[in-house]
């Protein structure tokens, strides 16, 4: 039992009296089963991205030809047919201009909604927050077939427009949700400061509430990001000409079975996913927060 | 203002909730609460609630979606949904999804998540493996990426030609999987959506787990340690009952995800697979309202797939409260 020491990786200074039956052993073997099924498991995730990383600079023959091979050269034909001839470009650029709007809009209603659910009493306040978790809950696809014909009434069916106030709508819930609570542990005494000062409700709200939620706000936002990026049934129903990158990339690979142009399909793919990958690798330790942040709440 | 305000009529004996002081209702009182309460309020009302609300009564029409009228026909559409083979179909695989994919998922999320954080040290505090943040941030990637890309990658990798998997299996010498099409045979389809839709939720449950694990108090483990509990012992005895409230939760998350599925099928097997064996009920609610035009026999559909949803998410409720559940004791 000597060798304890050796045993334990983490270099924790070894307390005397806690070696009990064994654990000195039993740890190695147990690291080193822990790293292996974490390799395992990181490999599976890693590797199929990786393949689709190599094969986007294959042409359409190498990829066909075989799929364990690397491209001959690197070129990136593959991109500009991906980003130019099959509306992977366009559709890319909507993406960003109707989440970008819904985001703003979903932080700003959502911000003020739970700032007075959770920090005035009113008539009805319990009602309308159970409302919003009601509506968390409910599949989406009950309110699909309705919800087509609302947005037809409005005008707003086939329109990026018609496309973010759904996104807004959806989203709210959850901004509330996760917001009220925040809101809820801000202290009391900051704003009977600014009512005191004569500052009205808008703007104790905006110039000192606001700012004091801001790493709750954070969190929200990435969070509600990456559900609008990935959003895919909405835009399918309510704007079916595959104008937002989603659709666009479900279109391109239905089509790809009849034009056959697979290493494009793979650059799409690419240009799908590396952005929002690179903004993760670099905010991965906020963004894991914000997880940590929901679950111990 | 008139008009607006009395849409937060209700909002006018406000005050704030910590001192009772009665305010005076001034411009900017009424205006913040019009604005700050009625515009987010009427937004989710007319395309949250209202849908909803409607989709109830659409479900007792035969309302085809482009007509002015539309007859009231009961439970009619009900009845019809339970002689309806290929609803039936998609029934019976939403409901494998609903019971396979959250229970491999958290199995597998919770078991990484053990290894990562009472792996580690042999004596003294408890503080998880170490060099393990690597596999944290590799393990979350699936989540920044878009379910239907996720479904469009896997349908490359499993693709009978193509794809890596079956070139990785004839080269390891299984020369049954030379272009062997697992999304192409209903044997197989099934179980290789599963997996996929597995894969790409397992990073995430794994870091909230983690979260949850390092919340219990550290003085436990220690204390089972002394006594000679050894990790596996440890992590179901003390890990899984102290988390089971972050584990219902994801029960229900991953449950309502799984019922639905749309995103998944539509990128791998539009059509319903092989024999219908992947097809589930949102995709039939789709191909009914939308390629048909029964609108009225589609909501029908998406009610059942709420009553689904609200059995299941009960069932989990039901099961965690008869096994124990609620113990918040240790929790820090």
């Amino acid at each position: 039992m000597t060798q304890t020491a050796v045993t334990e990786p983490t270099g924790t200074p070894p307390s005397a009296g806690v070696k009990h039956r064994g654990v000195g052993d039993r740890s190695l073997t147990f690291d080193v089963i822990a790293h292996v099924l974490l390799i395992l498991w990181s490999l599976l995730v890693v590797l199929p991205l990786l393949w689709v990383f190599v094969s986007s600079f294959k042409t359409t023959q190498e990829v066909l030809g075989s799929p364990l091979t690397l491209p001959h050269h690197l070129n990136l034909n593959n991109y500009a047919t991906a980003w130019n001839d099959s509306g992977v470009g366009p559709a890319f650029i909507n993406s960003v201009i109707v989440v970008g709007f819904s985001l703003v809009i979903v932080m700003v209603l959502g911000a003020m909604c739970s700032y007075v659910l959770a920090r005035f009493r009113f008539f009805g306040n319990r009602f309308i927050y159970y409302l919003m978790l009601a509506g968390l809950t409910f599949p989406v696809f009950l309110a699909i077939v309705p919800l087509f014909s609302i947005l037809k009434n409005f005008g707003l069916l086939n329109t990026l427009a018609g496309l973010v106030v759904t996104y807004v709508a959806f989203a709210l819930p959850f901004t509330v949700f996760f917001l009220h609570a925040f809101f809820k542990r801000l202290p009391y005494d900051v704003y009977e400061a600014a009512q005191v000062d004569g500052a009205g409700e808008w703007r104790t709200f905006f110039q000192v509430m606001l700012p004091m939620a801001r790493p709750g706000l954070a969190s929200v936002a990435i969070f509600n990001f990456l559900g609008l990026w990935n959003q895919f049934l909405l835009p399918t129903v309510l704007k079916p000409d595959n104008s937002v990158l989603t659709q666009a990339m479900a279109q391109f690979q239905s089509q790809a079975g009849y034009a056959v142009d697979f290493g494009a399909l793979f650059a799409a793919v690419v240009i799908t996913v590396a952005p929002v990958l690179v903004v993760y690798i670099i905010f991965q330790r906020q963004l894991r927060g914000s997880v940590v942040a929901g679950a111990v709440k | 203002m008139s008009s607006s305000a009395s849409t937060t009529s209700t909002g006018r004996p406000a005050r704030p909730a910590g001192r009772g002081r009665r305010k005076r209702l001034t411009f900017d009182r009424v205006s913040f609460f019009a604005v700050f309460l009625g515009v987010p309020l009427v937004i989710f009302l007319v395309f949250v609630v209202s849908p909803f609300v409607q989709a109830i009564y659409y479900s007792l029409t035969d309302w085809n979606g482009f007509s002015a009228t539309m007859n009231f026909v009961g439970a009619g559409n009900f009845v019809k949904l339970f002689q309806d083979d290929t609803f039936l179909l998609s029934l019976r695989n939403s409901v494998i999804l609903g019971l396979v994919v959250p229970f491999v998922t958290i199995v597998l999320a919770l078991a990484l998540a053990c290894v990562v954080t009472i792996g580690g040290s042999g004596t003294g505090a408890v503080r998880g493996l170490r060099r393990s943040s690597l596999y944290r941030v590799v393990s979350f990637f699936p989540y920044a990426v878009p379910a239907v890309v996720i479904g469009i990658i896997w349908a490359q990798i499993y693709d009978p030609s193509r794809g890596i998997l079956n070139a990785v299996l004839t080269s390891l010498g299984f020369q049954r999987a030379e272009n062997y099409p697992w999304l192409g045979d209903s044997r197989t389809a099934m179980a290789a959506t599963i997996f996929v839709i597995v894969w790409s939720f397992v990073g995430f449950y794994m870091v909230l787990f983690i979260a949850g694990i390092r919340g219990i108090d550290p003085e436990i483990f220690e204390s089972a340690r002394l006594d000679g509990a050894s990790r596996v012992r440890t992590a179901w005895s003390l890990v899984v009952p102290l988390i089971r409230d972050n584990v219902q939760t994801a029960y229900i998350y991953l449950g309502i995800a799984s019922l639905d599925s749309f995103v998944y099928m539509a990128a791998m097997n539009p059509d319903g697979g092989p024999q219908n064996s992947t097809l589930v009920m949102s995709q039939d609610l789709y191909i009914t309202a939308f390629t048909k035009g029964q609108f009225g026999y589609a909501t029908s559909m998406g009610v059942m797939l709420a009553v689904v949803t609200l059995v299941f998410a009960a069932l989990v409720f039901i099961i965690n409260g008869v096994t124990g559940g609620r113990d918040k004791e240790g929790r820090r």
